[in-house]
């Protein structure tokens, strides 16, 4: 780490219609640091971000770059100086090579024609340099999500960034791959590159950062050294009190015997997952642990009736069941909340009533006409009941925080007086308050009888919250845990190595 | 702040409205007398049934381009067949004219359905085949000659009169109205905004996608024909070349009122706007005297216009 400050930020403000999103905030980053910025939803991390990188304009303030006073009026200037971005949504092309995505917006050229050798050969040594096994040649619709984000960051490099942002860059990757992401970064820190760093998961904070900037409300709590802190500290500074251990919150351990509601016998869907048997008892929360790729989505899906299997059965209530289509799963009293809650989970320009409704509108229909009435009722009752934090039941989902949503999603199937539900990685991207309460949530759900199969990629959420943990491997199972025997290294274990 | 945005984009139309409407009445004082304004309600009507069609399908994100053929064609049967029973009541020809509209509209709305969504087959292009396909059946069907001959109550649709009102305006009041209710009150037109909105989450919410847009094309094609019936009544004839840019028309009147080409936003209410907008302009510039081809190039502009300020729309939000 040099002592050169890459960017310093002087009292910069911005506001929106209606919210102050950053008030009056300083900060600098030197060359070669990692900065992690944390804050809850809407505490103005995103807001500050995208004005380092000409995606927004301050009101006021001084932003410099390497010493120089900067205000990018788009993207594409703030990546021209050296300032890149890491979405968390990935922007690369799906049909393009690697190669061509690395170069993508300033390609070579020969005359008027692309010059793919030079780009092969060129994204190849980048490749190279970041010790990644990529070949610049396929398309990059054939990588998975961490291979992708490695593409990303490779296409900054090559934009010679001296600063890169990382928008909470391991919320979609696994254990394994989020180590190869951080020692990507440590690389880029060798090479004096600034990198600033946001996370919602405070347990890799010690592992990659070196200092760390605290937001709540638009405005900075606190900039300190990584080494001076913990994880409970942060979340105090985060969420302005002590909150409760949320990491280690327990559901109530189950006892003796229990009903199996759900019972799936060599469940097989080639190439995603084969001869997966298990049960779901009542009461219970089943968590399926394992990488990303090994098949966990796919199974819900094709338990819940969006994509067919080929072999073995599925017990229902001790009824053979096989569902063509979602609609049959919720007549039977499936919930399915999915990973990705913004595409597949909400109508996002529809109002927090239609979307509660949505699945259950046609049950309470009287002759094909709505009853307003019940959609008004049940809305409002999930909305205290769940602690929603939204002006009105009318408003759009779109405008609320991630946790909120989620919430909006968790009511949809509590209104529909699911029996069981499908939940893929529930606490993605929620901050830690929200967290606690979805935790909450689900253990109230289960005591009164409900059961939930849970995937999930957070070792710590799943060892705390499920009952029992079946871990699957390259789409096979390769072993139950119960919750006395299960520890991160062997759900590890059987994750990865067996 | 999201409700003052909705009502200031409907006090903007609101204000287009009426600064056309005060526009047109310095340029030329006939515009305000009671004749011309039932005029204008005789002009729109028609449009006003292939609009209702054109915007379920918008709403769900679809488009169907196919209306003013599908028109041309039931225009075409309806007249073939009542030509054969030319001694007969209104009341017969009028339960000809719905039989016509259910199976043409059925029929063509379900072919354009079948090809959306069994074969992937992108709405514009499977509606452009049907604009091709129907218009070439009213054709080969005539031998490329109007259908003439009809008795004077064959026009009772398109030219009578209940008391003071005209059928035509009477029929567009009823469907508009049933089509609000439909798209306000009732789980299919709830269905069709989810659909629009994000046809995956529709899907998992469980909801059969693939229905909702094959009633959304059938509902299009019987709207189409039912409009195609009574402009062959009102024309006391079948055109095979009648309704032809009716799809421009009816795009311009849905998008004009502000529905979302992107699917999922919009009411009748916008529909009602924009064929008020659309039919004052096209009035305005008749008794203006603007050639009918001029008035074309208009309307191209003011469709391109209209999406690209939604297309703002989207953008901002």
């Amino acid at each position: 780490m040099t002592n050169s400050f890459l960017v310093e930020i002087e009292n910069i403000s911005k506001s929106f219609p209606g919210v102050q999103a950053l008030d009056s905030v300083s900060l600098n980053i030197y060359s070669g640091e990692v900065h992690v910025l944390i804050g809850e939803n809407g505490a103005g991390k995103s807001t500050l971000i995208k004005i380092l990188a000409g995606v927004y304009q301050k009101d006021i303030g001084i932003v410099k770059f390497k010493g120089k006073s900067v205000d990018f009026q788009t993207p594409r200037q703030a990546m021209k100086e050296g300032i890149s971005v890491i979405h968390q949504e990935l922007s690369l092309i799906p049909d393009l090579t690697v190669a061509n995505n690395i170069f993508l917006g300033r390609e070579k050229a020969r005359g008027q024609f692309l010059d793919n050798n030079y780009m092969v050969d060129k994204a190849k040594e980048i490749l190279e340099s970041l010790e990644l096994n990529i070949d610049p040649n396929i398309k990059v619709e054939s990588l998975n999500t961490a291979q992708k984000q490695m593409v990303e960051i490779a296409r900054s490099i090559s934009w010679g960034s001296s600063m890169v942002i990382m928008d909470e860059p391991t919320s979609s990757l696994s254990e394994k791959e989020v180590k190869s992401l951080f020692n990507i970064i440590l690389k880029l820190k060798k090479e004096n590159v600034g990198i600033v760093y946001i996370s919602h998961r405070l347990k890799e904070i010690p592992e990659i950062g070196d200092r760390v900037t605290v937001l709540r409300d638009g405005k900075i709590v606190k900039t300190l050294p990584v080494k001076e802190t913990h994880e409970k500290k942060l979340i105090s500074l985060m969420v302005g009190r002590e909150i409760k251990d949320y990491y280690h919150f327990k559901t109530q351990q189950k006892k003796e015997k229990i009903d199996k509601i759900l019972e799936v016998t060599n469940l097989t869907s080639e190439p995603y997952f084969r001869n997966i048997s298990f049960y779901l008892g009542k009461g219970e929360i089943l968590g399926i642990a394992g990488l990303m790729g090994a098949g966990r989505t796919e199974l819900l899906r094709a338990i819940f009736g969006i994509d067919q299997f080929q072999k073995g059965e599925i017990l229902l209530k001790n009824h053979k069941t096989r569902f063509n289509h979602p609609d049959k799963a919720i007549g039977n009293k499936i919930g399915f909340i999915t990973e990705d809650r913004r595409e597949q989970g909400l109508l996002l320009d529809k109002s927090i009533v239609e979307n509660i409704s949505l699945p259950i509108i046609k049950f309470r229909a009287n002759r094909g006409f709505i009853d307003k009435d019940w959609e008004k009722k049940v809305s409002s009752k999930f909305k205290e009941k769940l602690r929603i934090r939204t002006p009105s039941i009318y408003t759009t989902v779109k405008s609320l925080s991630g946790g909120n949503q989620q919430k909006v999603i968790i009511a949809r199937w509590l209104a529909a007086e699911s029996d069981i539900l499908l939940l893929d990685e529930p606490t993605r991207g929620i901050d830690v308050n929200a967290k606690a309460e979805i935790y909450a949530l689900m253990n109230d759900f289960v005591n009164a009888g409900g059961s939930i199969l849970m995937v999930s990629s957070e070792l710590p959420e799943i060892l705390g919250v499920a009952h029992r943990i079946i871990v699957m491997r390259k789409g096979e199972l390769s072993g139950i845990l119960s919750r006395d025997e299960a520890t991160e290294e062997k759900v590890m274990h059987l994750a990865a190595l067996k | 702040m999201n409700l003052k945005k909705i009502n200031f984009g409907n006090y903007g139309l609101i204000i287009t409205f009426i600064v056309i409407c005060i526009f047109i009445s310095i340029m030329t004082p006939k515009f305000l007398l009671p004749q011309n304004i039932r005029n204008i309600m005789i002009q729109v009507s028609i449009n006003a049934l292939i609009a209702t069609g054109m915007s379920f399908v918008i709403l769900t994100g679809g488009i169907d381009i196919g209306v003013g053929s599908v028109a041309a064609l039931a225009g075409i049967v309806v007249t073939a067949i009542c030509k054969g029973f030319p001694e007969t009541s209104i009341f017969f020809y009028i339960i000809i004219g719905l039989l016509v509209s259910l199976i043409v509209g059925v029929l063509c709305g379900g072919f354009n359905a079948l090809v959306i969504t069994k074969f992937n087959v992108h709405p514009f292009i499977a509606t452009l085949g049907m604009l091709s396909i129907a218009r070439g059946f009213a054709f080969v069907y005539t031998g490329s000659k109007p259908v003439f001959g009809l008795p004077d109550s064959f026009g009772w649709v398109g030219q009578g009169y209940i008391g003071p009102i005209p059928v035509l305006v009477l029929i567009m009041v009823i469907v508009l109205f049933l089509a609000h209710i439909f798209l306000d009150k009732t789980v299919l037109g709830r269905y069709i905004y989810a659909v629009g909105s994000n046809e995956e989450v529709a899907e998992l919410n469980g909801i059969n996608v693939k229905k909702i847009k094959f009633l959304v094309y059938i509902l299009s094609g019987i709207l189409s024909s039912l409009a195609g019936v009574c402009l062959a009544s009102k024309l006391i004839s079948g055109q095979p070349a009648a309704a032809t840019g009716y799809e421009l028309t009816a795009i311009a009147i849905v998008v004009m009122g502000g529905i979302s080409m992107t699917g999922g936003k919009g009411k009748i209410w916008n529909t009602i706007m924009g064929l008020l907008t659309i039919g004052v302009i096209n009035n305005g510039m008749s008794l203006m005297r603007v050639s009918s081809y001029w008035q074309t190039i208009v309307m191209g502009f003011i469709i391109v216009a209209a999406v690209s300020i939604d297309q703002y729309k989207v953008k901002k939000s």
